[in-house]
This record gives structure tokens, sequence and C-alpha cells, in this order.
């Protein structure tokens, strides 16, 4: 009997094996160093061929950095200050930083204008990015590109005013008429519009002195500000042109259909310099003689086209992503096609497509450093132009360009993170 | 589209222009062609307007008239006395020449980062993900004058050249290219009587790679034999070409560049701004390409490489049979969309003033003539041919690999 | 299936009448070469509580999103209401307002509350005031037994929570006739009585109903007609006692046999 004792399979634990710390081989640095840095001779060479890189860079940078130089009046002086050792000439930073900013035009007396629209543009922003924030401040977003033109631009703030008025009216004309018939609303909102902004034509005239702001024109705007105005302009004006290439590009009806594509293809079948090319030298013939665009105006026009047709592409797939039973939902319900796709489609869409949308807007904003090839002159066109061109900082390369990439590396990181915080909430919002 | 249904006839009546579904859509399309017809005839009557009253013709004669200008660097035969259409070809075919080199390069360095930014290894992934992220953040325009900039401050070519006594400062690699703030000085291959044979042979050698390949597959299929492929292969690839590369008595010889009294002679030359027009768009795409890779990989889902092995396959075979083929799904139509972009972003070229069909046409030609929407208009329909040509290849790979799904 | 399982139904209220509810003639429909619905004949009394079954691909699910203009039939005509259904939008409005529907994957809107998914087509189709709107969709989610979820997205309830919205969402806008395609086939088996009590207490209201459904035991119950459909065309209607009892059909038998055969 005892064999069968021996060989019964019934077991019961008594007492419990508490837990014991791994063998050494396991734990702490030495495993940590194992596991990620040498865990074979492969990965043994990569680690030592990359310590080596960056030391080499360390030692390479540190001097430079360290022995910089921040007040000097010339690249000259740099060199007499630092005597022959290693180090950067940041005084090129602390005495031109003004025109890197805001170019050389802009009056010094104003700067604060635009670095108070600036400020306020993260407050415009914020209630667009960051969906938790109560809805009532989406009206800082729609006040914003008024109170950033006339910071920015100067000018009696009866301008801006008159303007909000207008789509104030156009607004409460098209909510009147939507009810019967979507067409009409529109129509009626624009022709609301037209009449207010027509009639405040005169008032802004007569009160042109009215809390005024010095008035700056077009061509002084230069430097990082222009990049960010491009930037901002551009892609705040291409998301309602997106939308609707995009749904025009969805559409049944070949003729819009057509029209969509071939605008969305052409545009994204050219390189963007020369379409800038294009607001230079072209598109003032197509425009009526007489009439004088100012070029940042000719280019904002051309620039905000380039990224219409990339923000209608990634609005597409959002709206192919939808399945079809939402259409048909919709359908069932009796909505009309404006009622389902402003109320059930596009929310939707749109907030798949944030993040496609936000690598676009990203994208443009660096793509707007291109301007300078117009010889505009942006931070690059800046830097290429007057400042190394100057006898005193001719020779300033990398501080300068260092100083360029920082900044725009700085923005568009910040944007792409949020973009990709963005998307790890959308796919767990998603069950 | 429109259905015909048997309702009771009615008369056509103008309110079903709006309310019927038959005629909606054509309504609108006849309101959208109309729209599109009077915003076409107002931009085209300015033009016609703006050119009567300067005076002007649209015309491409200027293509036939001798360009009067200097390009340092061509793929055909040109000088100043060529014409505009000649300049216009030159910049073409360096447009062409810099988007390939930098797509095959930024391919290369974007593989290689983006595996090396999945490794374990710390320290590797983290100076991956830093290449990555300073690259896709700052634009491109300013790399492009960074990494001329860094070009720029190579020696001169005289560093090259001893002075009486003293030597060079500086040595030719490998005893045949220099690396000056000018460009780059590599051996040019000549091509002496006999090396078309050598060619030939090395291209059959290839051919022969690949159906020994094929051969060894079906030997695997059909009779479940296994044929080893990898040292034949690395066999095939050098023995035959080399052994009748000797015989024929070396045909293929080198022309390798020699230091004169300022400059180099003889070699092939890259010029600078090719060199850091290709350095930067590499570089910059590699880093948006090894994106691409890495998310390829990471979309293959780890339960794949479970199951193969679970199924017995070995490493190298899960890679090649399971994993590739699903991940290369996912990376190969925006690494397409790249390589456009990188012959989009080559316009750049005139930053540092590298003669591409932007700078040639788009630049100089039309300074000179003043032909500015002829000019225009030739340049965007090149951009265009390309990109629409690229978008359909990538069309039909998109719907060659697409996944058979219900 | 559960043809055997008895479900409580108060037939009490469950009259037909005389009044041509729904009158389908001799409709035909093709998906390009495809001939997908054949020589339909179909009239619906107000009142009556109808059972379309038959393999997949067999055009129930079209037969009845042609009713609510999901689809545009080719030949034919169909009639809803005393309103012929045309290509005039009018028409189509006119129908779709009158016709509930409830689809396979419940198609509710996830980025809309319970609430606001069902008070939506009242206020902008019917033009409700929204107050009003939201009284009416509070009454019908109580109906439906989930009024403590008006505040929460679809995506976090369960399935059969989400059908139930959806049959909710559809009387919110006063339908005189409901059609049902196949709304349960997606749903975990016990949620699937959940949905069936809703639906078989809208039919004791004495709702017009159509519904695609594979579920043998509601159509005994329920169905005042059965209707098999094969390749396009209608095989067989009957009663559901003499429809399971006593299929004529060779067809008709074998998909009984299939379905119901274990």
């Amino acid at each position: 009997m005892s064999d069968t004792h021996a060989r019964s399979v019934a077991f019961v634990r008594k007492e419990e094996i508490p837990p014991a710390p791994p063998p050494a081989s396991q734990a702490g640095v030495v495993m940590w160093l194992r596991e990620n840095l040498f865990s074979n001779w492969f990965n043994s060479i990569l680690t030592v061929l990359g310590i080596l890189a960056v030391y080499y860079l360390v030692i390479w940078l540190t001097p430079w950095l360290a022995n910089g130089v921040w007040d000097a009046d010339s690249l000259s002086e740099c060199r007499e200050i630092l005597d022959g050792t290693r180090g950067a000439c940041f005084a090129v930073l602390t005495e031109r930083w003004n025109q890197l900013l805001f170019g050389f035009g802009y009056p010094s007396d104003a700067y604060w204008r635009p670095a108070l629209a600036f400020v306020l543009l993260f407050g415009a922003v914020a209630p667009i990015l960051f969906s938790d924030l109560p809805r009532r401040l989406l009206i800082l977003t729609a006040l914003y590109p008024f109170v950033a033109y006339w910071l920015i631009w100067g000018g009696t703030i009866v301008v801006p005013i008159v303007a909000i008025l207008g789509f104030v009216a156009g607004y409460v004309a098209y909510s009147q008429v939507v009810d019967r018939s979507f067409a009409g609303g529109a129509l009626a909102g624009i022709a609301a519009a037209a009449v207010v902004w027509w009639l405040g034509g005169f008032i802004s005239d007569e009160a042109s002195g009215f809390l005024a702001l010095s008035e700056v024109p077009s061509r002084d705007m230069g430097g990082f500000m222009l990049n960010m105005i491009l930037g901002t302009v551009c892609v705040s004006l291409s998301l309602p042109i997106g939308i609707v290439l995009a749904l025009g590009r969805q559409s049944k009806l070949p003729i819009i259909k057509g029209f969509c594509v071939v605008f969305i293809e052409f545009v994204r079948g050219v390189p963007l310099i020369t379409l800038l090319f294009v607001a230079n030298v072209v598109l003032a013939y197509f425009l009526p003689p007489g009439s004088n665009f100012d070029l940042i105006l000719r280019v904002i026009i051309m620039i905000t086209m380039f990224a219409s047709a990339y923000i209608a592409e990634v609005i597409r797939g959002g709206l192919a992503a939808l399945p079809r039973g939402q259409y048909e939902a919709a359908d069932s319900l009796g909505l009309d096609y404006a009622q389902a796709m402003r109320l059930i489609i596009l929310p939707q869409a749109l907030k798949i497509s944030i993040p496609g949308i936000v690598n676009v807007a990203v994208g443009l904003f660096k793509d707007t450093t291109l301007v300078s090839i117009i010889s505009m002159f942006d931070l690059v066109g800046l830097i290429r132009g007057p400042i190394l061109a100057s006898t005193d900082w001719n020779g300033v390369y990398w501080e300068l360009w260092g100083f360029a990439a920082l900044l725009f590396f700085v923005i568009c990181y910040g944007i792409s993170q949020y973009s990709q915080w963005l998307e790890r909430r959308l796919t767990t919002d998603q069950r | 589209m429109t259905a015909v249904t048997d309702a009771p006839k009615q008369s056509f009546q103008l309110s079903m222009l709006i309310n019927d579904t038959r005629y909606r859509g054509l309504t609108f399309q006849f309101i959208a062609l109309v729209l599109l017809v009077f915003a076409i005839g107002y931009l085209v009557n300015n033009l016609i307007t703006n050119l009567d009253d300067q005076g002007v013709v649209l015309s491409y004669e200027f293509l036939g008239q001798p360009a009067g200008y200097d390009i340092n660097q061509t793929l055909v035969p040109y000088t100043s006395q060529s014409t505009h259409l000649r300049a216009a070809v030159v910049g073409v075919l360096n447009t062409l020449l810099v988007a390939f080199l930098a797509c095959a390069t930024a391919t290369v360095l974007g593989v290689f980062a983006g595996v090396l930014r999945l490794s374990k290894n710390w320290l590797i992934a983290k100076l991956m993900a830093i290449y990555v992220e300073a690259f896709r953040n700052v634009p491109v325009l300013i790399w492009i004058i960074i990494i001329n900039t860094i070009v720029t401050i190579l020696p001169a070519p005289a560093a090259y050249r001893a002075r009486g006594d003293t030597p060079a400062d500086l040595e030719l690699l490998f005893g045949g290219i220099a690396f000056t703030n000018r460009a780059v000085y590599v051996p040019a291959p000549v091509w002496g009587p006999g090396s078309g044979i050598v060619v030939a042979v090395f291209l059959l050698s290839i051919a022969a790679i690949f159906f020994l390949r094929r051969y060894a597959t079906k030997q695997l299929y059909d009779h479940g034999r296994v044929v080893p492929t990898l040292w034949p292969s690395i066999g095939i690839f050098f023995l035959p070409t080399l052994l009748i590369f000797f015989l024929l008595g070396r045909p293929i010889g080198l022309d390798v560049p020699t230091i004169e009294r300022f400059n180099f002679d003889g070699g092939l030359q890259i010029q600078r701004p090719l060199i850091a027009l290709w350095l930067a768009l590499s570089v910059y795409t590699g880093a948006f390409i090894a994106e691409n890779v890495r998310a390829g990989i990471l979309a293959v889902s780890k339960g794949q490489t479970e199951a193969s092995a679970a199924l017995g396959l070995r490493p190298g075979r899960i890679m090649s049979l399971v994993i590739l083929p699903q991940a290369l799904r996912v990376i190969i139509p925006p690494m397409i969309s790249h390589y456009l972009n990188i012959t989009k972003n080559s316009s750049l070229a005139i930053a540092v003033g590298y003669a591409d069909i932007t700078a040639t046409l788009g630049g100089i030609t039309l300074n000179q003539t003043g032909r500015a929407i002829e000019c225009i208009l030739l340049l965007m329909l090149f951009y265009l041919t390309i990109s629409l040509s690229i978008s359909a290849v990538m069309n039909v790979y998109n719907n060659s690999v697409r996944l058979k799904e219900r | 299936m559960a043809l055997t399982e008895e479900m409580n139904v108060d037939t009490s209220q469950m009259q037909i009448s005389d009044e041509v509810a729904i009158s389908i003639n001799n409709m035909n429909k093709w998906y390009g070469a495809f001939h997908v619905l054949r020589d339909i004949d179909l009239t619906v009394y107000r009142g009556e509580r109808i059972v379309i079954c038959g393999p997949s691909g067999s055009g129930k699910s079209t037969l009845i999103r042609c009713i609510n203009a999901l689809e545009e039939h080719q030949q034919g005509s169909i009639e809803v209401d005393g309103t012929i259904l045309s290509s005039d939008l009018k028409n189509i409005d006119k129908i779709r307002s009158e016709v509930g529907m409830v689809f396979q994957h419940f198609n509710l809107f996830p980025h809309l509350t319970i609430l606001e998914n069902c008070t939506l087509a009242p206020i902008w189709v019917r033009k409700t005031p929204k107050k009003e709107a939201e009284e009416t969709a509070m009454h019908f989610l109580r109906k439906v037994k989930i009024p403590e979820q008006a505040d929460k997205y679809p995506g976090q309830l369960s399935g059969g929570q989400q059908q139930r919205v959806a049959i909710a969402r559809s009387l919110c806008m006063r339908p005189r006739i409901m059609l049902f395609d196949e709304p349960t086939s997606a749903l975990d088996p016990e949620m699937i009585k959940e949905v069936l009590d809703t639906m078989i207490e809208l039919a004791e209201e004495g709702m017009t109903m159509l519904c695609v459904t594979h579920e043998m035991g509601f159509a005994r119950q329920v169905a005042n007609r059965v209707i098999f459909m094969d390749e396009g065309q209608i095989v067989e209607q009957n009663e559901p006692e003499e429809f399971f009892k006593n299929p004529q059909n060779d067809r008709t038998k074998l998909f009984l046999s299939q379905i119901l055969g274990h």
C-alpha cells in the first residue's frame, strides 16, 4: 500500500513559499546593463560606438557652449574676447534678437503687440486642442483672429469690430432661415454679413482714429513672427476649405467630384516652391488689372491652397473610416445631407482626423520657411540675407542656424507630442 | 444612378429640379459648373487684359534661344551657348539624379534607424529617437543650409597639393578620393575594350543567383529537399565576374583624380551643392522613413511571431516568410510618398545653387527671359508628371498587395 | 433555436385592421447585373407583425431597406401609408418620418449621448422644441428600461442596451411602421432576450412591424405572418402555426430543418 501512497497525485500545500530575491545576475544595475546594453556582441559594439559618438559630441560642444560670448558688437569683437579659445559667439543673438523675432521693419516700440498676440494664441487654441475644457471658451477662439489682426497690423479697432459684427449678423440671419433650408440659410447669412460690412466700411472710414494702434504695413512683417503668422493664418483658413474639398471628393456628383480631385491632385503634385513662384510672379496676372495685393496676401492665398489640399486628404481618410451604418442611420431618421454631415458625419470624422491635421499643420509651419526663397524676410530669409551679409556678423553660421533650428524644434516637437497624446487618447476612447 | 420608378406619370415641374433625386444632382452640378466657368472666365479675362496692357504674348519661342549661363554640374553636354530648352533638360536630369541618390540613401538610413530604434539596446534606441525627432521637427530648408555650411568648411582642394618639398596637408583617401569644399572627387571608371563582356557576365551571374533561388524553392515545394543557397550565391556573385575580368586583362580601369595647380583634374567630380542637397534630403527624409519602418514592424502583432514560432519556424524564416511580407504592406505606401516628397523637396536646390529644374527653368531662365507664366507652367507640368506616375505605380502596388477580405 | 421556449405575449391589443400600411407591387431590383429582388408583391395591413426569414443573400434585408429608400428599386412600386416612394425627396422624407428602422449593428451615433441620439432627429427633422423632444426621449428610454443611461455614450453600453436605445431612437420619431433588420444577430445570446422583450412589448401595443430575423420563437409567438424568401423571391408565406408545422415548398422545408433541426 505504501507504493500507492508514494504514487498518489493528490497534494495539499501546508505552508506558503515566501517570495525570494532573484539571483544577483537577474537584478539591479548589472542586469539592466546586460539586458539593455551588452546582451550580445553586436549590441556591445553598438553600445561602445554610441558612447563614443556621444563622448565626442560632448567634448566638442561643451567648450563651444561654455565659452560662448553673449556680449559683443561684431564677430571680430567676439574673436578678440575669445582670444583664440574655441567658443560660440551668441552675441549675434543678443544683438539681433529683435530682428530674428520680428523682422527689421517692425517698429520696436510696438514689439509688445505681436508678443501679446502670440501669448493670446495659446488661449485661443487651447479650447480646440483640449476637449475637456468648457465649450464656451470656443468664443475666445472665434474672437482671436480679430484681436490678433488688430494687435499685429494696428489701425482702428472699429475695423475688427465691424468684421465681428458682420459675422454675428450673418450667423443670426443664417440661424433664422436654416430651419427651412440649409442653402437658403447660407445665402441669407452671406447677404446679412455683406450688408453689415458694407455699412461698417463707412463707419470705420469716419472713425479711423478711434482706439487706433499705429498701423504697420504687411511688408514690415518679418522674422519668426512672419513664420508664425503664415502658419496660423494658412492652417486656420485651409481647414474649412479642406473640409469642403474632402466632402466634394466623396460626392457622387461627377462634376463636383472631378473638380475636387483635379484640384487636390494638382496641388499635391507640385512642390510648394512652384506655388510660391506663382504667388510671386504669376498670380498678379490673374487678378483684376490695377488691383494691388501685397506679396504677403498672395503668399497666404497660395499656401492656403496648398495646405487645404493636404488637409482634404486627411479628412477624406477620416470620412472613409466611418462605418456606412452611420450614413444609413442618419438617412433612415430623415436627416438631409447638410444635417447628416453637420450633426453626424463631420463631428466624428474630424475627431479621427485631428492627429493627421496636426501633422499637416506642423509640416506646413516648417514649410513657411520657403518664403525666404522668394526673398521674403522670414526667420531663414533674415539670417541668410541681412544678418549673415552684414559686415559685423558675416560668418556666424552655427549660432544663428542653431537658434533657428531650436525655435522650430521647440514648437514642432511640442505640437507633435500633443498629437501623439491625442492619438493615444483616441485609441483608448473608442471601446 | 437614378431610379426608374413606375410612379404615376407626373408632368415635369420646376420644383422637381430641387426636390427630385433624379434631377437634384444635375441641378447642383449645373450650378457648380456655371460658377466654375464664371470663375475661370474671370481669371482668364484678367489674364488677357493684363497681358494686353503689358503688350506680352504667351509663347515658348524663348526655349530655342541660347541660354547664356553656365551650369557646373551636368549629365549631358552643355555650354552657355546651348538653348534654354537644353538648360531645362539638364535641370530635369539633375533633379532626377539628386532625387534618385537621396531616395537610395534615405531608404538605407531610414531602415537602419527605424530598426535600431526598436532595438533592445537602450542607448542606441535613444540616440535613434533623438535623430528622428531632431530631423523631423526642423524645416528641411534649414537642414539643407546647415549641411551646405558643413560641407563648405571642408578643406580647399589646395590642401591636397604638395608645395615643393613640403608634403600635402591631406592625403587622398584610398589614394583616389578627395573631399574638398568645392566638390568630392572620386575615381571614374574607364571602359576599355572588352568591358562590355565583364558587365554582361556580371549581369548573367545575378540572373543565375535568381534562378538558383527559384530552383531551390521549387525543390523544396516538389521534393521537400533543401538546396543550400547562401554560399553558392556569394560564389556566383563574385567568381565568374572576377575570373573574366582578369582573363581579359582588366578591361575596366580607373581614372584617378590628380591634383593640379589649384584644382583636381580627372576622376568623377561631385559638386558641393549636389553633395549638400543629397545629404540633407537623405538625413531629413531618412528620419521620416525610420518612423514608417518602425510603425510597420510594430504593426505586425506579436501574435504572428509567436504563432510562427509555435509552428516551429526559425527566426530567420519567421522574418522572411511572415513578418516582412506583412510589414512591407504597411511600410511601402508611405515610403513611396516619401520618395515623392524627396523629389518635390529637391526643388529647394535653388537655396544651395544646385542646378535642378527649379533653379534653371524656374530661376535663371525665368529671370533672363521674363517668361514667368510659361516657365512656371512647364515647371509644374514636370513635377505633376512625376507625381502622377509615382502615384500610378503606388496604386498598382496597393491593389496587388491588398489583403483579400470580405 | 428556442422554438419551444414560451414567451408571455399579451395579444389583446394586437388587432389587424383593413387599412393598408405598405403595398409593394411587382418590385424588382438589381445590383449591377445581379437580380436581387424579383417580382416582389407584398401587402402589409396596419397592425400586422411580419417576420421575414430566409438564407443569407436571399434579399430579405434588401427588401426592407427598399421600403425605407435606403436602397433604390428599379421596377415596380412601393407605397407606404398612401405615399408612393418615388425619386421625389419630399416623398422620401415623408416615408422616412413614418417608418422607423433598427439595424443589425445598432448604428448609434458614438459622439452623442444616449439622450442626444434620441432627440437629434425630432429636433432637426420634426422641429420639435428641445425640451419636449427630451421628454419624449425619456419616455421611450423608460419604455425600453434604460432611462438611467441617458447621459452615457453608446460605447459605454452593452450590445443589448445599445440595440434597445436604437429602438427608442426610432420610436422618438413616432413612426407608424417599424422595420427591423436582423436586430439580434450581432448580440451575445444572453442579450437577445432583452431586445426581443422590447420588440414584443411594441407588438402588444399594436405597432406594424416588419422584422428580418432568425428568432423562430419570436416568429411563432408574435408574428401573424411569416414570409420565407430565397434567391430574391418570396417563396412561401403563411401563418406561423401552419408555416412551421406544414411547410409546402421544398426549399422552406430544407431551411426549416437546417435552422430548427439538430
